[in-house]
């Protein structure tokens, strides 16, 4: 199957600095692909750089489209739901609200899709009319994944959602973004500092250090690498 | 959505070598050369002119004064005119009713003007952005109002009428030329106790509270001492502008002192580059000369032309004309010494 | 007692002016941190151009959308023309921007339509109501204040355009990550913003005359109201500019004559703010070390 996002040569830069220096990476349609690494690697950047969010060269393709010199906002009507760190949920709107937002770029009413979240995240429906602010971190997180699903969108970016949150709630949230990737059909690019837990659910893996991509393949052999074992997974 | 009033400071003197000499030295000569020719410009141009730059200088003054408070320590001020109302007001009543010659006026408008500010800048701890831009612009429109009715002191509506300056006999320069060289004199004094101290200690703990208050809070800066300084001698400064503008001007009345004015100054900051010392004097050219430029490209509607000329120099030259030619020279420098020490580049490891 | 009602009462006519001009900086101010100086003054020009419009034949309420329409139109290519390119550089730059605009509309009007004091006409009969308590003019006034605020209500919550315009403010990269064309719901925004003001104009210049200084105390006035109620919210906004309205009526009447009167109000309303610094509704500006 086509990659259904292809980045080629991708270099990324802040101002004057040039942060990643020409990396390839790819996301099966329906699958799943993984970036690790340390912090300040590059990952987050990489994300930004699909999102149009930083200055890149290269090429990004998307479903037979390039992404370059693209505005954020028309990447993100051509399917790309990108959840940024920290979730980007608008803390001042309820969570109805929140939700009423990412079906934005789409026609006709989203009752049904709202339904639909309610279902894969319970929680979001009871807390519908409370402010996005007073929730935990964990329904952050699920509403910001909910909010980026309300686009119906091909390809699913997730940087780093087990951030801050305990284990038993990254195991829940885990397990309903593979559920939603298999029901939906959707793409996913994860950016996870859990290497474990990411290795185990990715089809593909990338390894990316101080701005190169320096292993890449299927995520059972990246997480069988010795190398990769003593530095990332910790045995 | 938030962008503070950042802006370039002025950079150190790189070690590089020019010629021969190093920046620091070429920076004496620079300056030497400019400052001869400052004070030979009046005795080549006509009187009026001279009249003109001397007020582009106390412009300069009152906009350094200006810098400083919003520039280096990020309080806005939109009531400015109102302290150089003051200043002029305490040079005027001290000549008038007093009888005190005027070079003896400028300490006592620069204590008082002080004294205002700090009394001024000790409630404004509380307020930031727009709020103290509220406090300020009342300040500002009270002015001319208050001016006009304490007219016992000020002369009301009619203001008060001074004596004519004479310049000391023996000199043989009338007196325009006599102020010019004492403004200047007071503008390079100005500017010299202003570099000191914005490079130093001072200026370092005004920026840090701009930027960064919290942070600077907790690194141990006193920040509602440096706050309140920054507010004094920032009115200090437009203070004895003010005074010197009375002077100078031979007249102070309520009108002159009004909204407009303190309007004028925070324009004359933004255009000269509100974080530089030498972008007052741009700001003291572009008060003075653009609307009477304004009324010469057009007189049924000069403030139009006047307000295009702001909107065009800002879409230009965002923070200003000193503002950009610091960036510039801070990238010049900055390239130069990349090339100078060579690019290293890091190759991660690779499998 | 009679007199003080009726002096409370015209201070709310006049402080739903200043609200609607509070409401409009406001809405400015939490989409771009920018206080548009030239609010009055656009608001100003717009007002000529209801009178023009209705000096030359048109009724009173179809000038009135009309011109609703143009400054809506107006304000949004201002905004993409005049302030987009200041929009990330320096604060001060985009004051500057705006002051600067400031002069040029208020010398455009006088150039266009001299300086002479202008009748402007008022569609509400000038009657008094309830034994002299009020004027029809005042409730007229107050009536269409607050129909333009139920709509605004209603479109920024019921829309899904208020919606997004609501998000955009907030949080701007978030908000293109769903879709939303940022610098579109700003220039909507601004185009609000300059109809609102024109409202304000329009119910104003019966009062006042039609001159091109006409809204440069009610600028004031209405900065001071939207600040009271706290700069980043619409509800203080309102509820700040009628306190303003009234606070100004009551000084003028039993405390001061015209002259100071503007000095005395601006201080009551700053000892407030001594006291309440983010103003009675406004947040506090949370700061991330």
């Amino acid at each position: 199957m086509a990659p259904i996002l292809e980045l080629r040569a991708v270099k990324a830069f802040y101002g004057q600095s040039e942060v990643l220096h020409g990396i390839d990476v790819a996301v099966e349609d329906g699958g799943m692909s993984v970036l690790l690494g340390a912090n300040g690697a590059g990952k987050t950047t990489t994300l930004r750089a699909i999102s149009g969010m930083v200055r890149s060269e290269g090429e990004i393709h998307f479903a037979g489209q390039r992404l370059e010199r693209r505005s954020t906002e028309a990447i993100a009507g051509l399917g790309v739901a990108h959840v940024p760190e920290g979730r980007g949920t608008m803390t001042g709107l309820t969570v109805e609200e929140n939700l009423r937002l990412g079906a934005y770029t789409r026609a006709g009413r989203p009752d049904a899709a709202m339904q639909r979240m309610y279902g894969y995240f319970p929680i979001l429906g009871q807390r519908r009319r409370q402010q996005a602010g007073a929730l935990s971190g964990g329904e952050q997180q699920m509403l910001a994944i909910a909010r980026a699903l309300m686009m119906s969108p091909r390809l699913l970016i997730l940087d780093e959602p087990s951030f801050g949150l305990a284990p038993r709630i990254v195991e829940d949230i885990f397990a309903i973004v593979e559920r939603i990737r298999r029901e939906q059909h959707v793409a996913v690019l994860l950016v996870e500092q859990n290497a474990a837990l990411a290795l185990e659910l990715a089809d593909q893996a990338y390894l990316l250090e101080t701005g190169y991509v320096v292993m890449s393949g299927p995520a059972k052999t990246l997480a069988d690498d010795p190398q990769i074992r003593r530095s990332y997974l910790g045995y | 959505m938030s962008k503070g009033l950042a802006a370039v400071l002025p950079q150190d003197a790189a070690a590089a070598r020019y010629g021969g000499l190093d920046a620091g030295a070429w920076r004496w000569i620079g300056a030497l050369a400019l400052i001869a020719l400052a004070a030979a410009l009046p005795f080549a141009v006509s009187n009026y002119h001279v009249f003109e730059l001397t007020l582009v200088m106390i412009y300069a003054i009152a906009v350094l004064g200006l810098n400083i408070l919003t520039g280096y320590n990020g309080q806005i001020s939109l009531g400015h005119g109102g302290f150089f109302a003051a200043g002029a007001y305490t040079a005027a009543i001290l000549m008038h009713r007093y009888g005190v010659p005027y070079w003896a006026t400028l300490p006592p408008a620069g204590l008082v003007c002080f004294a205002l500010g700090v009394l001024f800048g000790l409630p404004a701890l509380r307020f930031e952005g727009p709020y103290l831009a509220l406090v300020t612009l009342a300040m500002a429109v009270a002015t001319p109002q208050l001016l006009k009715y304490f007219d016992t002191w000020t002369g009301g509506q009619q203001g008060i009428n001074l004596a004519k300056v004479q310049p000391p006999p023996g000199l043989g320069i009338d007196r325009d030329r006599w102020l010019y060289l004492v403004v200047l004199v007071v503008l390079l004094l100005a500017m010299r106790v202003a570099a000191n101290m914005l490079h130093g200690r001072t200026g370092r703990a005004f920026v840090a509270i701009r930027d960064h208050p919290i942070a600077a809070a907790a690194m141990g800066i006193d920040v509602a001492r440096y706050k309140t300084l920054a507010f004094g001698t920032s009115t200090s400064l437009t203070g004895i502008a003010g005074a010197l503008s009375a002077i100078v001007i031979g007249f102070v009345a309520p009108e002159s002192f009004s909204l407009f004015l303190s309007l004028s100054f925070l324009v004359g900051s933004a255009v000269g580059g509100i974080a530089t010392i030498s972008g007052a004097i741009v700001g003291g050219l572009f008060i003075e000369f653009v609307p009477n430029l304004a009324n010469d490209i057009s007189d049924a509607a000069p403030w139009a032309i006047y307000g295009l000329a702001m909107l065009l120099l800002m879409y230009a030259m965002p923070r200003g004309v000193a503002g950009s030619f610091g960036l510039l020279l801070q990238r010049f420098q900055s390239r130069r010494a990349t090339l100078e020490e060579g690019h290293q580049d890091y190759k991660g490891r690779m499998p | 007692m009679h007199q003080l009602l009726q002096q409370i009462f015209s201070g709310l006519a006049a402080g739903a002016i200043y609200a609607s001009l509070a409401l409009a900086l406001v809405m400015i101010y939490r989409a771009t941190d920018l206080v548009n100086f030239a609010q009055g003054e656009m608001a100003m020009f717009s007002t000529y151009i209801a009178w023009t419009l209705v000096n030359a034949g048109l009724p009173f309420w179809a000038a009135f959308v009309l011109t609703l329409a143009v400054s809506f139109l107006g304000g949004m290519t201002i905004e993409r023309v005049l302030i987009r390119p200041v929009e990330n550089a320096p604060v001060l730059a985009a004051v500057v921007v705006t002051i600067g605009l400031l002069l040029i509309f208020n010398a455009l009007a006088g150039w266009i339509f001299t300086y002479t004091l202008q009748e402007f006409p008022s569609p509400f009969p000038d009657r008094t109501m309830f034994g002299a308590l009020m004027t029809t003019r005042d409730l007229g006034v107050i009536g269409v204040t607050l129909v333009m605020l139920l709509l605004l209500f209603a479109f920024f919550r019921f829309t899904a355009t208020g919606l997004a315009m609501r998000a955009a403010a907030q949080n701007p990269e978030s908000a293109r990550l769903c879709g939303i064309p940022v610098g579109r719901m700003l220039a909507i925004g601004w185009g609000l913003a300059a109809a609102i003001g024109a409202t304000a104009g329009i119910m104003v210049a019966p009062v006042l005359f039609l001159d091109p200084n006409m809204m440069g105390g009610v600028l004031l006035y209405a900065f001071a109201g939207a600040l009271l109620g706290g700069i980043t919210s619409p509800v203080g906004a309102v509820v700040g500019g009628l306190i303003v309205g009234v606070t100004e009526n009551l000084v003028g009447t039993y405390l001061i004559a015209s002259q100071l009167k503007l000095t005395v109000a601006l201080g009551l309303i700053i000892l407030v703010l001594v006291f309440r610094p983010n103003g009675l509704f406004g947040t506090a500006i949370v700061r991330r070390v």
